[in-house]
């Protein structure tokens, strides 16, 4: 099998385009389509939805065609480590508040670099989440805890 | 001299004092994200729009649009220093500039890069002040069905511009398209695509999908990649050009000039595109003994004059038409909508003050650029060298505070995170995301357009080719296409985009 796709870049994208486009235009069966006339709320996200799909499968028949390279590894270590920061700083900040999270922010995202030392990444944290501290809570006034209520403050 | 006096208008506005220090504040923070690779104009825009609440609005967009054309000054930089684009519009000016580098022409380079971009950027403000109101006042007349069909020029001219594969571009494009409908439905208040979360009822806001795509999409690319950077900051001195020097130069400006704010002013066009077609241009054209992409001091003269215009022309759509052509207007019209200024013909009308102010900051903060940059640019040098993993922690902190202060709700952090998986992916399958930005900020407006030309027309298509303004607009479209898909033009295009 995938030695006949010859393109998986082509193969891939395509796969995706089809597949929002076929679920695009299930979900809008739930809509009213309407008619030319007056357009109804599923009338738009069928015809994108159709589109999609065709695109999709152009592209998953010219992988067959054409010749291309192979996707690159993914990186799953810096995936996991930044975008899990971030999620995690989008659990914490309300409850511990914005300096807990933003330490712990910066350690686990620094972390995602190969020339990661904890003790550069500390210096960091603290020097970041003091500025924001001063920038955004102090200065322009966002509605952040700083230390929050989880921690009894 | 309507235009004098438009133009004295906005030089009084721009010249008060909060807004002159705002500008600086611009054009110092672009340059600063420009001179830093792997922090674009888009991000860090979006990442300052919260602090611009409390300002007035005309200060708010002076400040906004000098961290835009501010970051195309601070992109050379870092281009022909390290041969890195520091902004995705410097990518071509990295070849030759970086080669004069090595022979020792650093200070030459960037000289011919600073005041190439000072010319194009006086020449752009004069051609907004001069182009805009007439624009404006036929924009006026454009209904429905005209507003659509310009609507689907600018996607086709941003998938004739896309860098990567043509139907990519236009898949990317539906996605957009697809991801702007997500929410609830202005017409029918049916809430679309929400699968019954509240945090969805809003859609997906822009600044959101733009730092999931660029801020962390890009930090994860640039991790993976471990390479090494060529530096060549010992050699920088005599940042300065001898008149023969210049007078070599100046056509290569002129003409970089005309192609950028011709191609600013297409929607899907902007800066990117300008560098890369002044290029090509320059390469037709030139004498110089030295090749192209061996420093030839065209090679530089041309596109940085190019990508400074076309930044300043792509003001015009968005001011006059309420079309942003890149994602960094769309978000200024996200700026201008926060101060709840539509933005579209009526501004020029009902706001002139804050069009020809901003217009008049934009030459101003030329200025500041050239000022203040020849001399400064041990500074932006020394900024090259921060190490980029303690730079990028940085970034992923101003990205979560500025988005969860958007709307003070943590599911947005939660979207950003997403998108930021879904960026990198994109670009491991070579699917560009600025084409998918595009169709997501076009997306509602597109729907509405086709659903009210539909409704005028009771329901018949052939509206968009019996009105005359709104077929020349799909002419166009279909031109446009039409000439990247034949073959002998497609073989170029991929070579110019290789370079």
């Amino acid at each position: 099998m995938s030695s006949l796709i010859r393109h998986p870049k082509d193969f891939f994208a395509g796969l995706m385009y089809a597949a929002i486009g076929i679920g695009a235009i299930l979900v809008a069966r739930n809509y009213n389509f309407g008619t030319s006339v007056r357009m109804g709320p599923g009338y738009f996200p069928t015809i994108l939805g159709g589109l999609l799909v065709l695109v999709g499968v152009i592209s998953m028949i010219r992988a067959f065609t054409r010749e291309g390279e192979r996707i690159k590894s993914i990186s799953w270590k810096e995936i996991v480590l930044v975008l899990g920061s971030v999620a995690l700083f989008g659990v914490l900040v309300r409850g511990a508040g914005l300096v807990p999270s933003l330490i712990l922010l910066v350690l686990i995202s620094a972390w995602a670099s190969d020339k990661f030392k904890l003790k550069t990444a500390l210096l960091l944290a603290i020097l970041t989440s003091a500025f924001s501290t001063l920038v955004f809570v102090k200065g322009l006034g966002l509605p952040f805890s700083i230390i929050g209520p989880w921690f009894g403050v | 001299m309507e235009i004098l006096a438009n133009l004295s208008l906005g030089f009084s506005t721009a010249l008060s004092l909060a807004n002159l220090f705002y500008c600086f504040v611009g054009v110092v923070l672009g340059t600063l994200i420009g001179v830093l690779p792997g922090l674009g104009p888009v991000a860090t825009i979006a990442m300052l729009l919260p602090v611009t609440f409390h300002f007035q609005p005309v200060t708010a967009l002076i400040m906004l649009a000098g961290i835009f054309y501010g970051a195309q000054y601070g992109g050379s930089t870092t281009a022909i220093l390290v041969n890195l684009p520091g902004e995705a519009s410097s990518v071509i000016t990295a070849l030759d500039g970086h080669a004069m580098a090595k022979r020792g022409e650093a200070g030459k380079a960037l000289a011919t890069a600073a005041i190439g971009s000072f010319i194009a950027g006086t020449i752009a403000t004069f051609l907004i002040a001069l182009f805009a109101p007439p624009l404006a006042e036929m924009a006026l007349k454009f209904g429905p069905a005209e507003y659509f069909s310009l609507l689907v020029l600018g996607l086709a001219v941003s998938i004739v511009l896309a860098h990567g594969s043509l139907l990519h571009a236009l898949g990317m494009i539906f996605l957009g398209l697809l991801l702007g409908i997500i929410g609830t439905d202005v017409n029918s208040g049916a809430e679309r695509f929400t699968f019954g979360q509240p945090w969805l009822a809003d859609g997906v806001n822009f600044v959101v999908l733009a730092m999931g795509m660029y801020g962390l999409g890009e930090i994860i690319n640039n991790l993976e990649k471990k390479g090494t950077r060529d530096l060549m900051l010992k050699s920088v001195s005599g940042i300065r050009l001898s008149w023969t020097e210049f007078k070599h130069i100046l056509p290569s400006i002129l003409r970089g000039t005309a192609v950028g704010s011709f191609l600013g002013i297409l929607p899907g066009g902007g800066a990117v595109l300008s560098s890369f077609a002044a290029y090509a241009v320059e390469k037709k054209l030139s004498k110089n003994p030295i090749p192209f992409g061996e420093g030839a001091i065209e090679g530089v003269a041309g596109p940085e004059s190019a990508n400074n215009a076309g930044s300043q022309t792509s003001f015009i759509p968005m001011l006059t038409l309420g079309i942003p052509s890149n994602p960094t207007m769309a978000i200024m019209i996200g700026a201008m909508m926060i101060h709840s200024i539509q933005p579209g013909p009526s501004v020029l009308t009902e706001q002139p003050a804050l069009f020809w102010g901003l217009i008049a900051s934009m030459w101003i903060g030329n200025f500041f650029l050239i000022v203040l940059n020849l001399p400064m640019i041990s500074i932006w040098v020394k900024l090259i060298t921060a190490p980029y993993h303690l730079m990028f922690p940085v970034i992923i902190v101003f990205c979560s505070i500025g988005v969860i202060s958007i709307n003070n709700t943590e599911w947005d952090v939660f979207m950003m995170a997403f998108f930021g998986f879904a960026g990198y992916l994109f670009s491991k399958l070579e699917c560009e995301p600025a084409p998918m930005l595009l169709g997501f900020i076009l997306g509602p407006m597109m729907e509405e357009y086709l659903r009210r030309a539909l409704l005028m027309s009771s329901g018949d298509f052939s509206v968009f080719f019996t009105r005359p303004l709104s077929a020349t607009l799909l002419a166009v479209a279909v031109v446009a296409l039409v000439v990247v898909l034949l073959p002998s033009i497609s073989k170029k295009r991929e070579e110019t985009f290789k370079e």
